[in-house]
């Protein structure tokens, strides 16, 4: 059964930032992609924590250190049964998809060699281009990439002439963040493996739109970022099969992560502790299990369902206005809404909207591949959650009329 | 002063429209401010003991506040710019635009504008 409206004005009064006035106006917050919002669910998961049981995780014997362990041990279960992912042990909690990316890019660098070949798109986030190009610098490898259409798919055709047997790794986002586009990643995943590539997916911008089955797309490395699906900043986890992770050499060094340290030699710990090292964001980790249960508590498809039906209306009711132009036209799209308006810069345009309440984001969206391909220096982004109305549409198309009424 | 932020921004607007306008051929990278979401180029040139600042940008409010910049600071002595106090854009509602943003170009512009005097005042009395 659908969201209606009674259902999300109750979802509404979960989100306490909703009621608070900018520049006078009502908040209406349109930058999702950039992060989305938190419930007090949430947010009480985390004041409960550092009130009743913060202590550190995996070395203590007190029992406040067994119920923090406890908890962060149960976040990591839920993380694993909601992406279906084999075993716990291959759910690795970082800091965000930038830090997982990282983890598997700088891992990687130690492993490649000239000759070898990755594969990028052209879609990608700054995030999924820098850390590569430093792993290639670093081992002589070198790095390809899949072009982009005018209508923001990926062309596969290139993509399938770029695959050799010395195609290492192909690397993909799941969502386009810039224009929302879904990319067709189970026929890239098995492109690559049948010449023997592993795949990594930057599910960043999907995660909160999409429940990704892991298992069923077969994909070697997965990357999601809490603070874009109801939950904290500085936690998010880098899915990796097991064998690739064992494989892999750790990212950074420290406590935790090891199994003996001696001056001679140091041994490492097994998955997931490898890669965790450090003291994790316990609270972090733990409001990431919360966020998950908030929002599976709603439902995937009852959010996606809700989600598609803005977008419509939001994309039908901009296109209406004389002058404007869409990025993204794609017929597979999450609910993102990259513009200009001819004539104008989206600097200008954001600039004006945020005066009157309206959060968008403007700029190269950390895309800036994307932004040289259409030739424009960025795009007005409005990006929709599952907590925005119909009434906050209708507000950000009479935003953008207003905006060019005084910019032109 | 402007409480409403609709006379404040068409303000702004109309005041890029009076800016005036670098020679295009000083609209490369070398006259490019760093910092900003927008391109805005300044130029500037001394005219006797005087500077005096042309600009331009892609973006219609960045235009505006270049424009109040300039109408603050140019046909001023160098020295004069160098120790201007900047108060006057908390007092005319532009602070926002002071934020340490990436996209914000007023920091950027004041600075590259306050560079220019220094390098104009050594000139001078050389």
């Amino acid at each position: 059964m659908n969201l209606s409206s009674k259902d999300i004005e109750r979802i509404r009064n979960d989100f306490p930032i909703l009621n608070r006035k900018v520049n006078g106006s009502d908040l209406v917050y349109l930058d999702n992609a950039a992060t989305s919002q938190t419930p007090k669910q949430v947010i009480d998961c985390i004041v409960d924590y550092y009130s009743n049981y913060n202590a550190n995780i995996h070395r203590g014997v007190h029992s406040l250190s067994q119920q923090a362990t406890e908890a962060f041990e149960v976040a990591r279960k839920k993380v694993q049964q909601h992406f279906n992912i084999a075993h716990p042990e291959e759910v690795i909690f970082t800091s965000g998809t930038t830090h997982s990316i990282n983890a598997v890019a700088s891992g990687y660098a130690k492993l490649l060699n000239p000759g070898d070949e990755l594969i990028v798109s052209a879609l990608e986030h700054h995030s999924n281009i820098v850390p590569w190009q430093m792993a290639c610098e670093q081992s002589g490898a070198s790095l390809k990439v899949i072009p982009m259409d005018a209508s923001g798919a990926l062309d596969l055709k290139t993509y399938e002439s770029l695959l050799s047997d010395r195609t290492q790794l192909v690397f993909c986002n799941h969502v386009s963040n810039a224009l929302g586009v879904i990319n067709p990643i189970e026929t890239i995943i098995e492109k690559a493996h049948a010449v023997g590539a592993a795949v990594l997916i930057d599910g960043a911008q999907a995660a909160p739109h999409i429940k990704a089955d892991l298992q069923a797309l077969d994909v070697d490395f997965y990357t999601v970022s809490a603070h874009k699906l109801c939950g904290p900043t500085g936690i998010g986890m880098l899915f990796g099969k097991k064998e690739r992770l064992e494989a892999l050499p750790p990212y950074q060094g420290g406590g935790e992560m090891i199994a003996t340290v001696s001056f001679e030699k140091t041994t490492y710990a097994g998955l997931p502790h490898k890669f965790e090292a450090g003291t994790p964001n316990i609270a972090g980790g733990i409001a990431f299990g919360a966020a998950l249960d908030y929002m599976n508590s709603i439902g995937f498809e009852r959010i996606a369902a809700y989600e598609k039906q803005l977008l419509e209306l939001a994309t039908e009711k901009l296109s209406l206005i004389e002058g404007v132009e869409i990025y993204g036209t794609s017929e597979e799209k999450t609910a993102v809404l990259s513009f200009n308006i001819k004539g104008l810069h989206p600097y200008d345009i954001g600039s004006i909207l945020d005066q009157m309440g309206i959060a968008v984001r403007t700029g190269h969206h950390c895309a800036q591949p994307i932004m040289d391909f259409y030739q424009i220096p960025g795009t007005v982004r409005a990006s929709f959650s599952f907590y925005n109305t119909v009434d906050e549409i209708n507000r950000l198309i009479a935003g953008v009329i207003k905006a060019k009424e005084m910019l032109s | 002063m402007f409480d409403d932020w609709m006379q404040r921004y068409e303000y702004m607007i109309s005041l890029g429209k009076s800016l005036p306008l670098i020679d295009e051929n000083y609209k490369t990278d070398d006259y490019l401010i760093k910092g900003c979401q927008s391109k805005v180029w300044v130029h500037a040139a001394l005219e006797g003991d005087q500077l005096i600042f042309k600009a331009d940008s892609d973006a219609i409010i960045t235009k505006g506040i270049i424009a109040i910049l300039i109408r603050v600071f140019s046909h001023q002595k160098p020295e004069d710019i160098m120790e201007a106090d900047t108060s006057f854009i908390d007092e005319i509602g532009l602070k926002e635009h002071l934020s340490p943003t990436r996209a914000n170009g007023l920091v950027s512009m004041i600075k590259q504008i306050k560079l220019y005097a220094i390098a104009f005042r050594t000139q001078l009395n050389q």
